[in-house]
């Protein structure tokens, strides 16, 4: 086993890695969002849209008053009425309307479109339309069994339920030295990327027909380009969609940019005009999706060692209002909730349930930060309740290679767990802060010192059969100059895919980076490699790109030989030079690693064809006086295969630390009658630079041959473990047996 | 005022009446070093005149109300959000926005990874640019203090600290 930790924190890298294509003309103020264009080219004479809202949370249209003094026929008016096919949003289970069918589900719903020039005229209009509703029960509290007039899916409101089962947790139990059970919360989380959602779209004329082009702010262009084919009852050659330069997404700009795209189409095809939307900070907040709010409950049997007998596992989701990806996140999410552990006996039961809110949807971790907050929470008090260091609990039971998770997936690959967890004690100084805040403590009069663990797994790739059923593809174009350019869906949102492809692509050919070229998605011109999300795209597609230029480069060799470098370079115009206007590809289409199986009906086997491993540690003080917990150090240890670009790399894993601080403390959702009261950046509080301290990046190295480059996936990893780990510190500061997130001062004081 | 039929929607901004709507105010300031006379409707918040009259889309809005700072610019030599500032406030006043830096400065920032998805970056630039003019302000307030006024969702924040330490050349302080 080769294990090489590369401590980003204080080594400085030489050589310099690759730096970000696109990062000085984003340091510089030049990269051109969407709302940053000008009214020119495709957007001459461009309408502004906005959106009509539902004033409650559930009820039936009785009518929309558009209001007295305007000039309405100045004026594009949208309603369901004007959809050319299905008022669907193609997802899962296209139950989410494009706009409001005569009855809304949820505060802030879209119920109707309109367009003008004059943006400000416009904002006026808007202002003035009122929706009449006639009010129905809404339900508010995902947690409490649906009353008969609440009901609004099935029987029961159940939007999905799930069920792991490994070995006989009841014969464990009755067994048990020890049974410790626990409850444990997560609230809902908003991703603001600081681009709030951004989309535009016209009309062009095609070989088929006209053709409706969507460009905008988005993380999957073949979600949206399948959400208008069924919609607007077209084919893929009369829609097209476009990626504009995407500030942030963590999830938020997976699914709900199909509805925003749908709209902006709907009235530039109403207007035959182009139409721009941007969503305000205070719009995006209320209207598009969020983190699914958790409850999970722990029933666990252990021995006197601490070593897990039994797991019983109950996790319930809020899906909110429609169907969305609820499903897969809660597939994810129960994948999870056993944590990086083995145990004999496992029961898992997961349901989602809809309820009248905004629809949950992705966001960074797709459910499982919300499983392994309750999973590491309750070590930490399973090692409680046994008097024993939680450290230890968790060496006992850390997953080895030969052992199986809760779906009997047997782990492989080689990456030392034991001493991922050591490395991570070592790095962060564990022993020293432990026995240091312990003393601090008994000298301090309002000040207590706290450290905590969590030591977390992630799945890479899309669960159990899903990369399967995606069938991602890339191609490789070789231009007439030797260059070569990746072809793929996959999207640039700050998390570095082109930087990352550029470099694949030029280790695989034999390049030099400044002769590869990556394509902006565009569905005219890229094949679809799958969405951007799921930790998938370095991994999975960045493979895709290899095996593409290994396609093209055995193409141009000579029996089955490929070329790399200057012959792969020569040959390619030596080719053109023959075939002139023509085109020349390297092709390359998902297979799965061999032997990796799942039987997606009853959650057995490999749920992931590669899990990355982590652990972190949290060092944090709290002000008795204020109730206020602050971090003071932060340690995170990742196992992503094989580092591509460390700069890259490890600023996804502090960006996702810090995310997931604000998860834990001090984003908090306040609702009023099923909507966000506090969507704004003044009172949904993430953290700013003085909130966080410098976070440790460690990068455990063991390539993974199926990934790109030998990478596993690194974006989601990094948002599971910061938030019981800051919990177990507060545990260990102040003896406070907090068990919800966020743990804001409010929330903490009684506990105290 | 965003959707503003909703109740809930509490960032009612501003509205942006139409040139004209409420009679304009001429006046001049210096913008990145060049005089600029123009009239302007007294509600006209400075991000917009700079965005969408002036050609200068570098600056961003975030928010909409003072809190993100993906807007900053700075104005008489002080970092302002611009979103909060009417344009007619800037009478004769220097204002410099992310424009005027040149990118050629920027490699340190590049290198240790300060920027991500790059919408709160200008902004970012423009107020550490600040702290390096200002380095005096070192000596009282730490730089994660004076970088608190910009909200960066994707980086974490060590990538803009290292990158302004580099920048202005300290060494990086309190940690092994």
């Amino acid at each position: 086993m080769r294990v090489l930790f590369r401590n980003c924190f204080s080594i400085r890298i030489k050589p310099l890695p690759m730096q970000r294509l696109e990062g000085l003309s984003k340091l510089s103020g030049a990269e051109r969002y969407l709302d940053d264009e000008p009214l020119e080219g495709s957007l001459k004479g461009c309408l502004w849209g906005m959106t009509v809202r539902s004033p409650i949370s559930r009820g039936t249209i009785k009518r929309i008053v558009y209001g007295a003094g305007f000039d309405w026929s100045t004026f594009v008016v949208v309603e369901p009425a004007d959809i050319p096919g299905p008022n669907e949003t193609y997802l899962i289970e296209n139950d989410q309307p494009v706009l409001a069918p005569g009855y809304v589900r949820h505060m802030h719903e879209a119920v109707a479109l309109i367009a003008h020039e004059d943006r400000n005229l416009l904002r006026r209009a808007v202002s003035s339309v009122r929706v009449e509703v006639e009010a129905e029960p809404p339900v508010l509290d995902f947690r409490v069994a649906p009353h008969a007039d609440q009901i609004q899916r099935g029987s029961d409101n159940l939007i999905k339920k799930l069920q792991i089962k490994k070995g006989d947790v009841h014969a464990a139990f009755a067994n048990a030295f020890k049974i410790v059970e626990g409850e444990y919360e997560t609230g809902a989380q908003e991703h603001v990327y600081i681009e709030n959602n951004a989309m535009s779209a016209w009309i062009e004329n095609g070989a088929n027909g006209d053709v409706v082009v969507v460009r905008g702010s988005m993380q999957c262009p073949y979600y949206v380009l399948n959400a208008l084919k069924h919609a607007l009852k077209r084919d893929e050659t009369r829609v097209r969609v476009i990626q504009a330069p995407t500030g942030g997404g963590f999830g938020g700009k997976e699914d709900y940019p199909s509805t925003i795209a749908l709209h902006a189409a709907l009235l530039a095809m109403k207007a035959r005009r182009p139409v721009k939307i941007i969503y305000d900070r205070s719009e995006d907040m209320a209207a598009t999706t969020k983190r699914h709010p958790s409850l999970v409950r722990h029933k666990t049997a252990v021995d006197k060692n601490g070593k897990l007998l039994a797991q019983q596992i109950e996790v319930i989701l809020d899906g909110g209002a429609y169907v969305t990806l609820s499903p897969v996140v809660l597939s994810r999410g129960i994948i999870h909730a056993a944590g990086p552990y083995t145990c004999e006996n496992v029961l898992i039961e997961g349901k989602a349930v809809l309820t009248n809110s905004v629809p949950y949807g992705a966001f960074r971790g797709f459910g499982a930060p919300q499983t392994i907050f309750a999973c590491e929470r309750h070590m930490d008090r399973i090692a409680r309740a046994l008097g024993l260091d939680p450290i230890e609990v968790r060496r006992i039971n850390l997953l080895k290679d030969g052992q199986t998770t809760s779906t009997q997936q047997t782990i492989s690959g080689g990456t030392d767990r034991h001493a991922l967890l050591n490395e991570t004690l070592r790095v962060s100084e564990y022993d020293k802060h432990k026995h240091e805040s312990e003393a601090f403590n008994k000298t301090h009069p309002y000040l207590r010192r706290g450290i905590g663990i969590a030591t977390v797994l992630h799945g890479a790739g899309f669960t159990g059969n899903g990369e399967v059923y995606l069938n991602s593809k890339v191609d490789v174009g070789a231009n007439p100059d030797g260059k070569i350019e990746v072809l793929a869906a996959s999207t640039e949102m700050g998390q570095g895919t082109n930087t990352v492809f550029t470099k694949i692509a030029a280790d695989a050919a034999g390049y030099d980076t400044a002769d590869v070229l990556v394509c902006v998605p565009d569905t005219f011109r890229v094949p679809n490699s799958g969405p951007t999300v799921a930790s998938r795209t370095v991994m999975v597609v960045g493979k895709l790109v290899e095996r593409a230029i290994d396609d093209l480069a055995v193409q141009l060799g000579q029996n089955g030989k490929p070329l790399r470098g200057p012959s792969l370079k020569k040959a390619i115009t030596a080719w053109h030079a023959k075939n002139p206007g023509k085109e020349l590809k390297g092709r390359a289409t998902y297979t799965p690693p061999p032997n990796v199986k799942f039987d997606d009906k009853h959650y057995v086997g490999d749920a992931y064809a590669t899990f990355a491993w982590g652990a972190c540690v949290a060092h944090v003080e709290v002000d008795l006086r204020t109730a206020a917990v602050r971090v003071l150090d932060f340690t995170a240890m990742q196992d992503i295969g094989k580092v591509i670009n460390p700069v890259l790399a490890k600023g996804q894993v502090q960006g996702g630390v810090v995310q997931a601080i604000g998860w834990a403390l001090t984003e908090e959702f306040k609702f009023k009658d099923g909507g966000m009261l506090n969507n704004t950046l003044t009172n949904y509080i993430i953290p700013t630079s003085d909130d966080v301290p410098p976070i440790r990046v460690v990068f455990h190295e063991n390539p993974y041959p199926f990934g790109g480059g030998g990478a596993k996936g690194v974006g989601e990893l990094p948002m599971d473990g910061p938030a019981p780990a800051i919990l177990n510190a507060v545990a260990h500061a102040t003896g406070a047996d907090a068990r919800a997130i966020p743990l804001t001062p409010e929330h903490l004081l009684p506990l105290l | 005022m965003g959707f503003a039929i909703s109740q809930s929607s509490m960032n009612d901004q501003a509205p942006q009446p139409s040139a004209g709507r409420n009679g304009t105010l001429a006046i001049r300031f210096t913008l990145n070093g060049r005089e600029v006379a123009i009239a302007v409707d007294p509600t006209e918040r400075l991000l917009d005149t700079l965005r969408y009259r002036l050609n200068l889309p570098g600056s961003k809005e975030g928010c909409g109300e003072g809190e993100c700072g993906a807007c900053t610019v700075i104005i008489d030599d002080l970092p302002a959000n611009s979103c909060l500032v009417p344009t007619f406030q800037v009478r004769g006043c220097n204002v410099r926005t992310i424009e005027s830096i040149p990118p050629s400065s920027l490699q340190p920032m590049l290198e240790s990874g300060a920027t991500q998805c790059g919408a709160c970056t200008p902004g970012v630039v423009v107020t550490a640019n600040w702290i390096k003019e200002h380095s005096g302000v070192l000596a009282s307030h730490t730089m994660r203090a004076l970088m608190a006024g910009n909200l960066c969702r994707c980086t974490g924040y060590d990538g803009i600290i290292d990158g302004l330490e580099n920048w202005i050349g300290t060494p990086r302080g309190g940690r092994p």
